[in-house]
């Protein structure tokens, strides 16, 4: 019998508006074991899939993207009482825009490129 | 032997873009990432980042032909192609996007154009020694069947 919090049960959202990005964090989130993936590129598709019903473990939330960047989308999705573990990650680095993003609603928040042992961090915490 | 031998040149063509600067410890997440249900990993994510890439660096161009220069796109758009070049490890590209975005901060238009142009050239440059490694990767095989018993 699977541990309850096994990272196979676990379902995961990429929200980033790189393809490459996104690729990559699908590909790490696989490695560590999560077998639920999804990923959108924009801040605004990620509240769109919340408000048509899903719900996630863990969204792993750009900052800089166009339509409805990551602050944004955090703030909504917070505001419409999703407790989902939400990680900022994006390479900007500035203290100011780093709590400027965790002040949105962030759980964690990590520097881009994310690694495998970053996100075993991250999942140990879920 | 001749597959063992094409397997020592691949692992020197990647040591040797690691001791030039090439690339950085985010090209070997990338391969710890490759596996037999994703053999090809490493190469579909460099050849995503160069067809997506090449859409940021037109827009950088035609941005960098304004007259005066819009240095907050500049930059927005130099933080863009910055993020997907360290997602793949290209620690030369990411040196001078760096470089360019302290121009932008500086308002320095000669300065964005000199760092962008060394950019291209470091990007057009690890194109081609990835085509080169990851064609020699490819003619080599997976490395157990160098060592597999006839």
């Amino acid at each position: 019998m699977k541990p309850k919090n096994s990272s196979s049960q676990l379902k995961a959202l990429v929200v980033d508006d790189d393809r490459v990005t996104r690729m990559t964090h699908e590909a790490l989130l696989k490695k560590v074991g999560v077998e639920s993936l999804a990923s959108v590129e924009n801040g605004k598709k990620a509240v769109d899939l919340h408000c048509n019903g899903q719900s996630f473990d863990l969204i792993l939330m750009d900052k800089d993207m166009p339509v409805m960047n990551g602050v944004e989308a955090t703030k909504q999705l917070r505001s419409m009482g999703i407790r989902d573990m939400i990680v900022g990650v994006s390479s900007s680095r500035g203290a100011e825009n780093v709590q400027q993003f965790m002040d949105a609603g962030l759980d964690h928040f990590y520097t881009k490129p994310l690694t495998v042992d970053m996100l075993k961090a991250i999942i140990d915490k879920i | 032997m001749d597959k063992i031998h094409s397997h020592r040149q691949v692992a020197a063509i990647k040591h040797s873009l690691f001791d030039q600067g090439y690339l950085d410890e985010q090209f070997i997440q990338l391969e710890e990432l490759q596996d037999d249900a994703n053999p090809n990993f490493v190469e579909e994510i460099v050849t995503l980042y160069y067809r997506d890439s090449s859409r940021l660096i037109s827009n950088l161009d035609h941005t960098l032909e304004r007259n005066p220069l819009d240095f907050n796109k500049l930059d927005t758009l130099m933080h863009q192609f910055k993020g997907s070049s360290s997602s793949i490890g290209a620690k030369r590209v990411k040196a001078e996007c760096t470089l360019f975005r302290e121009y932008c901060r500086a308002r320095n238009g000669e300065g964005c154009r000199r760092s962008f142009q060394q950019m291209k050239k470091e990007y057009a440059t690890l194109r081609k020694k990835l085509e080169t490694y990851f064609q020699l990767a490819r003619q080599a095989g997976p490395l157990e069947t160098a060592y597999r018993p006839k």
